[in-house]
């Protein structure tokens, strides 16, 4: 089977271990950074993984792309680390705010200034929006078929994959043929860290940092010009309830609960027996 | 931009709900989506009209009409019998193009995250993904509420100008609407022969995972273990509260990681959303990702050893404690009444 041109959409996010460091202004609907540490988000890992996996199987070329501002310069050098050949770098303040519409047109222009490709993978849904639309929203822009929700690729023939992908209670599988958009799990595979010797050879890969001009696009596609969508407000979502702590010991607290819920009729009916 | 990004914005009517299936019946999240949908409709003096896609699903159409559809689109294909992503989008966009909705709605499913936005990119509209509400604002826009940052905080987001409105809908929040199969509506049957033309991949079928007991979100009781719950000892523990209750058991992300709990047993930001009559959170910190999932439960409680864990901050009862002394107490309590 002929080697294949792989290209991985990797997304810096705030280290979803450490929301509480991050802080979205309610005045200005940016980020205020107060030293959160960033990451690659962790199912673009997975799709880097996937990346590496098919090159070791199939030889070629896995090139990764990404948009967004200086401070993800460390992850897309650890994705060189990790094993990626090249990465191909978006950084443009006219990009600033854009919804998944503007991020996957800028995408798309990014990619097509690599020349040809055989597969897309992204990770399926990112931290922070969460929303999982660039994947598909960037295939339609290249004008490839996608799959959502991968949680294993496997080929077939040269140009001929088997996809399945996770909805709610079951797994959706699919041929398909390159070119193809997937965008993967965590389900897919364990990604590989960093090694020393990866260190080393990253220092020596392209990291190629362009604008919005190197590549065509017009700064009114991209960014908040270029987004359907816009964000008007923030607030933080109302969890709190009337955290009534039961004390003395442990006999006496769960005796004061299940009073408490029988009051309030919260028991369910029938208490059944302990099934093995 | 596509045509439908253009000024006259009011010449988009209705709001639309694509009624996902499976099987012949429409999901529960269909039908929660008819109720925000009936609500939004009948502020803005539309319609409201269902999508349905698949094979042998004339039924959806009764279902959907029962719970204010006014208009029923009907694909109903032989080769339509599993989802395509390239089939359905086609369909979805062309009748979009054709009749013009103000507002489309998709459920946030595997399938409907799929969807839509591959229909937003083909019309080049706006999507705002995961909404938990849904309002309009003083000009009658759609006013889309979803959470980011993991559950952090609640955005609320505006499609000022393109159309139609899109927003993906988080399943297990909007109420379920009751039928009243005394309501009328129209069936209007859809050709499908151009958007299956446009498949590029074959669907080899849908496997069910075997999984026991009811759906997380239909839960009436779920006990839920984080990764303050060690080993397989602490997990039986839990599954012998969670039988004499006929309890559903979930958790959080460690857990899942750990191989007690299935994927589909998450409850939180990136898992399942629930809202049970009752819901113990066991050995659970109460980081927002995991407690924004339980929010709707009616009664919470919570066990944990650490006082100044988040979680008892959105419980309505909390135990400090071990739970390795606390449930076995529980569990002989519950026993004896």
């Amino acid at each position: 089977m002929n080697p294949l041109n792989v290209i991985v959409c990797l997304k810096s996010v705030p280290d979803p271990r450490r929301s509480g460091a991050i802080v979205l202004d309610p005045r200005t609907l940016t980020l205020r950074k107060e030293g959160a540490p960033r990451v690659i988000s962790p199912l673009d890992k997975n799709a880097l993984e996937e990346a590496l996996q098919i090159k070791s199987l199939r030889g070629g070329l896995v090139r990764v792309v990404s948009m967004g501002s200086a401070s993800a310069l460390d992850n897309l050098r650890e994705a060189l680390a990790i094993g990626a050949d090249e990465v191909h770098f978006l950084s443009d303040p006219a990009c600033a705010g854009a919804d998944t519409l503007a991020t996957a047109r800028a995408l798309a222009a990014l990619v097509r200034s690599l020349g040809g490709f055989d597969l897309v993978l992204c990770g399926a849904r990112s931290f922070y929006g969460s929303t999982g639309q660039v994947g598909p929203q960037l295939a339609e822009m290249l004008g490839i078929p996608h799959l959502s929700y991968s949680s294993a690729i496997e080929f077939t023939s040269s140009q001929g994959l088997r996809v399945k992908t996770e909805i709610e209670g079951g797994s959706a599988t699919f041929d398909a043929s390159l070119p193809l958009l997937v965008s993967v799990t965590r389900e897919i595979n364990t990604p590989r860290g960093v090694s020393l010797p990866g260190i080393l050879a990253a220092r020596s890969k392209l990291l190629r940092v362009v604008s919005c001009r190197d590549i065509g696009l017009d700064p009114g596609e991209v960014g908040l010009a270029g987004s359907a969508t816009r964000m008007i407000r923030v607030s933080a979502p109302v969890t709190a309830r009337q955290g009534r702590l039961l004390g003395g010991t442990a006999s006496e607290a769960v005796g004061t609960l299940i009073a408490e819920l029988r009051r309030e009729g919260s028991l369910p009916p029938a208490v059944g027996r302990i099934a093995r | 931009m596509s045509e439908t990004g253009t000024s006259g914005t009011t010449l988009w009517r209705g709001v639309w709900v694509y009624a996902e299936q499976r099987g012949g019946a429409v999901l529960d999240a269909g039908f929660e989506m008819m109720s925000v949908a009936g609500e939004l409709a009948s502020r803005l003096g539309a319609t409201v009209s269902a999508l349905v896609i698949g094979h042998g699903v004339e039924g959806c159409s009764k279902e959907l009409i029962a719970r204010g559809a006014g208009e029923v689109y009907l694909a109903d294909h032989p080769a339509l019998d599993q989802y395509d992503p390239d089939a359905f989008a086609a369909i979805v966009v062309d009748l979009v193009q054709v009749q013009r909705p103000q507002i489309l709605l998709v459920p946030a499913t595997g399938f409907g995250r799929d969807l839509a936005p591959t229909v937003a990119a083909r019309l080049g509209t706006g999507l705002c993904a995961d909404c938990t509400a849904l309002d309009l604002d003083g000009e009658g826009r759609l006013l889309q509420i979803a959470p980011v940052l993991g559950g952090k905080d609640l955005a609320t987001m505006l499609c000022p100008v393109a159309r139609p409105q899109m927003a993906t809908v988080r399943p297990g929040v909007f109420p379920r609407l009751p039928a009243d199969y005394s309501r009328r509506g129209q069936v209007l049957r859809v050709d499908c022969s151009r958007p299956l033309e446009q498949r590029r991949m074959t669907s080899l079928g849908l496997l069910p995972h075997q999984a026991p007991g009811k759906p997380l979100p239909q839960a009436e009781v779920v006990v839920a273990g984080g990764a303050g719950v060690a080993g397989a000892d602490g997990w039986r523990l839990l599954a012998d509260l969670a039988g004499l209750l006929g309890a559903e058991i979930g958790g959080t992300r460690p857990p899942v990681d750990d191989g007690f709990l299935r994927e589909d047993q998450m409850i939180g930001q990136s898992g399942v959303t629930i809202r049970p009559k009752l819901y113990f959170a066991i050995g659970i910190s109460g980081d927002i990702q995991h407690t924004v999932g339980f929010a709707a439960a009616n009664i919470v409680v919570a066990i944990n050893k650490d006082p100044a864990a988040p979680i008892f901050k959105v419980a309505d009862y909390g135990i400090v404690g071990d739970y390795r002394q606390v449930v076995p107490v529980l569990i002989e309590e519950l026993r004896r009444r």
